[in-house]
C-alpha cells in the first residue's frame, strides 16, 4: 500500500520547484508590473510605460532593434553556408567540427568581449597589423560597427548550431530522389534543404535577436557608452539614476516587444524549436 | 568542379573558425607576455600568473563563484530532477502550465530576469549571496529539466513493471530501474547549470547588491577600468577549466552510448 502511494503521489515531487518557480519566476515577474505602472509613491500610472515615446527612449529602443537585426542577419549569412557545409562533410568527425564552432558559447561572454576589445581598441592588434604593412589606421573601437562585430563574435554559435542540427538530420535519401529526378544542385538546395532548414533558422533567429536585442555590455565596452542601446538604457535607470519605475515601465516595453516577436516567429515555426535545449 | 568546391567549403570553415579563435589565442599569448603591451612582445613569463595568484580581490571573486555556482548548480540538480518525475505522471494541462512557466528564463531578456529578481529580494530578502545563488537556481532550472525529461521519457516503462511483478516496492523498483536510465540526464543537466551560472553576468550584476564579486562582474569592472594583464591569465585559466568541463560531459555521453550498444 505504501508504494501505490508513492506513485498515486509521485507528482507531489514537483512541489518544490512549483513553489520555487512561483516565488522565484512568477512573483519577480508581478513586482517588475507593479513597479511599472505604478509612481515612486505607490499609485497608478501608465507614464512609466508611455516613457518610450520619449525621444531619448525610443531611439535607443530602435537602435537596439536595428542592431539586433544587423547582427542576426550577419549571423546568418555567415552561419548558413558554414552549417550547410558541416552538414554534407563525412559523418565521421563531424561531432569534433561542430563542437569547434559551438566551443565559445560556453566561455565566459565577458572574457570573449574582451578579447575582442584587444584587437580592436585603437592600440590594439588590428591597428598594429594594419601598421605593420603601412595601411591606415581603422578608428574601430567606440562606434556602431565595433558593436555589431561584438554581438556577432558573442553570439553566432546561437545561429550555427540550430541550423547544423535541422540540416544534420535531412535524409540524405531525399536529396538523392531529387537529383534522380532531375533536379540540379541549385533545385535541390532550394526546394529542399532550404524548407526543411526553416525551424532551425528561426530559432537561431531568436537565439541571437532576443539577446542582443537586451544587450548592454557589449555597447558599453566596445561602444564606450556613446551609444545608447534599449538595454543602457534600462540599467542606467536602475544603477545610476535609481528611478526603478521608468526602469520596470521600459521593461515592460522590451517583455511585450520580446512575446509579440516570439509570436510571430512561432507562429511560421509550428512545431517546437527541439534546438532550444542549447 | 566537386573538388574546387569542397576546396572552398574547407577554405570557408577554416576562416570562420580562425576568426572566432584568434581573439582567444591572442589572449592566451599575452598571459604569458612579459610586457604590459598588447602588441610588444617582451619575453615569456609567468609573472601575471603569480601576482594573479597574489591578488586577494581576485582571489576572492574566484572562490565566491566556485562557491556559488557549484551550490547553484547543486539545488538546480536536485529541484530539477524532482521536478521532471513529478511532470512525468502529470496531466496533460498541469504539465503544460510547468512547462510554460520553466520557459520564462529560457526565453525571457536576461536583464528583465535579473531586475525582476532584484526587486524581489529588496523587497523580502536582502542583496548579496543568497539572492545571487536564488537567482542562479532559477537559471539552472530549466537547464536540468531540458536534460532530464527526454531520458525520462526513454525509460522502458515495462521493466519498472515487471520489477514491481517480482515484488519490487515502488521506491526500490524506481532507484533500481529508472534512476540509472536518467543519471547521465542529471549529470549532464547539472553541467549545463554549473557553466549557465559561470558564465552570467547580467542577472549577476543586478542580483549581487555592493561588495560582492565574481569573476564575470570582476571582469566587467576591470574592463570599465583598463583592463590589467593579469586578466589574461585569469582568462586563460577559465579556458582551461571550461575546455576540462566539456571533456568531461563529452565522456560522459560516450561512455553512455557505448554501454547502449553493448546493451
Amino acid at each position: 500500500m505504501r508504494g501505490r502511494w508513492f506513485l498515486m503521489n509521485r507528482k507531489w515531487l514537483a512541489t518544490p520547484y512549483a513553489i520555487w518557480a512561483l516565488g522565484f519566476i512568477v512573483l519577480p515577474l508581478i513586482m517588475v508590473i507593479y513597479y511599472g505602472v505604478t509612481n515612486g509613491a505607490g499609485e497608478f500610472t501608465c507614464s512609466n510605460v508611455m516613457a518610450i515615446t520619449d525621444p531619448i527612449h525610443y531611439k535607443a529602443f530602435g537602435n537596439s532593434v536595428l542592431i539586433a537585426l544587423g547582427s542576426t542577419l550577419i549571423c546568418l549569412i555567415i552561419a548558413y553556408p558554414l552549417a550547410y557545409i558541416l552538414s554534407q562533410s563525412e559523418k565521421r568527425g563531424a561531432g569534433t567540427v561542430i563542437m569547434i564552432f559551438v566551443l565559445p558559447m560556453w566561455i565566459n561572454f565577458l572574457l570573449r568581449v574582451l578579447a575582442l576589445q584587444m584587437i580592436l581598441s585603437n592600440t590594439g592588434i588590428l591597428n598594429a597589423i594594419l601598421k605593420f604593412f603601412g595601411l591606415p589606421v581603422q578608428r574601430i573601437m567606440y562606434t556602431k560597427g565595433a558593436i555589431l562585430i561584438g554581438m556577432v563574435y558573442d553570439y553566432i554559435p546561437f545561429m550555427i548550431l540550430p541550423i547544423y542540427n535541422v540540416m544534420s538530420k535531412i535524409d540524405k535519401d531525399v536529396l538523392e530522389a531529387a537529383q534522380d529526378l532531375g533536379a540540379t544542385a541549385f533545385t535541390t538546395f532550394k526546394r529542399i534543404i532550404v524548407p526543411l532548414s526553416l525551424p532551425g533558422v528561426l530559432s537561431g533567429i531568436i537565439m541571437v535577436f532576443i539577446p542582443s536585442l537586451s544587450e548592454f555590455v557589449v555597447a558599453d565596452i566596445l561602444g564606450g557608452s556613446k551609444i545608447l542601446l534599449f538595454g543602457n538604457v534600462i540599467e542606467q535607470e536602475f544603477n545610476v539614476l535609481n528611478n526603478w519605475n521608468l526602469g520596470s515601465g521600459l521593461s515592460i516595453v522590451l517583455m511585450i516587444f520580446i512575446f509579440i516577436s516570439m509570436a510571430i516567429m512561432n507562429r511560421n515555426e509550428g512545431e517546437e524549436g527541439e534546438a532550444m535545449l542549447w | 568542379m566537386v573538388n574546387v568546391k569542397r576546396f572552398a567549403g574547407k577554405i570557408y570553415v577554416g576562416l570562420i573558425a580562425f576568426l572566432l579563435y584568434a581573439p582567444l589565442l591572442i589572449l592566451i599569448v599575452c598571459s604569458f607576455n612579459n610586457s604590459k603591451a598588447r602588441t610588444v612582445w617582451g619575453g615569456f613569463t609567468f609573472r601575471w600568473y603569480i601576482e594573479l595568484f597574489r591578488n586577494q580581490e581576485v582571489l576572492m571573486a574566484v572562490k565566491t563563484s566556485l562557491l556559488l555556482t557549484t551550490s547553484a548548480a547543486m539545488i538546480a540538480m536536485v529541484l530539477g530532477t524532482l521536478a521532471c518525475i513529478g511532470m512525468s505522471v502529470m496531466g496533460k494541462r498541469t504539465k503544460m502550465i510547468f512547462q510554460s512557466v520553466t520557459n520564462i528564463p529560457l526565453l525571457n531578456a536576461d536583464i528583465v530576469t535579473g531586475i525582476a529578481i532584484m526587486l524581489l529580494c529588496v523587497h523580502f530578502l536582502t542583496l548579496g549571496f543568497g539572492s545571487v545563488l536564488i537567482a542562479h537556481v532559477t537559471l539552472g532550472i530549466p537547464y536540468v529539466i531540458l536534460n532530464v525529461m527526454p531520458k525520462l521519457q526513454q525509460v522502458n516503462k515495462s521493466i519498472y513493471e515487471a520489477a514491481l511483478d517480482l515484488g519490487a516496492s515502488h521506491v526500490y523498483a524506481f532507484i533500481k530501474v529508472v534512476l540509472p536510465e536518467i543519471v547521465p540526464g542529471i549529470i549532464s543537466g547539472f553541467f549545463f547549470a554549473f557553466t549557465v551560472s559561470m558564465d552570467d553576468f547580467v542577472i549577476t550584476y543586478f542580483t549581487k547588491g555592493a561588495g560582492m564579486n565574481t569573476i564575470s562582474t570582476m571582469l566587467y569592472q576591470q574592463l570599465r577600468r583598463g583592463i590589467n594583464p593579469e586578466m589574461y591569465a585569469l582568462s586563460t585559466l577559465l579556458l582551461l577549466l571550461i575546455l576540462l568541463l566539456l571533456g568531461m560531459i563529452n565522456h560522459l555521453s560516450a561512455s553512455k552510448k557505448s554501454r547502449e550498444v553493448d546493451f
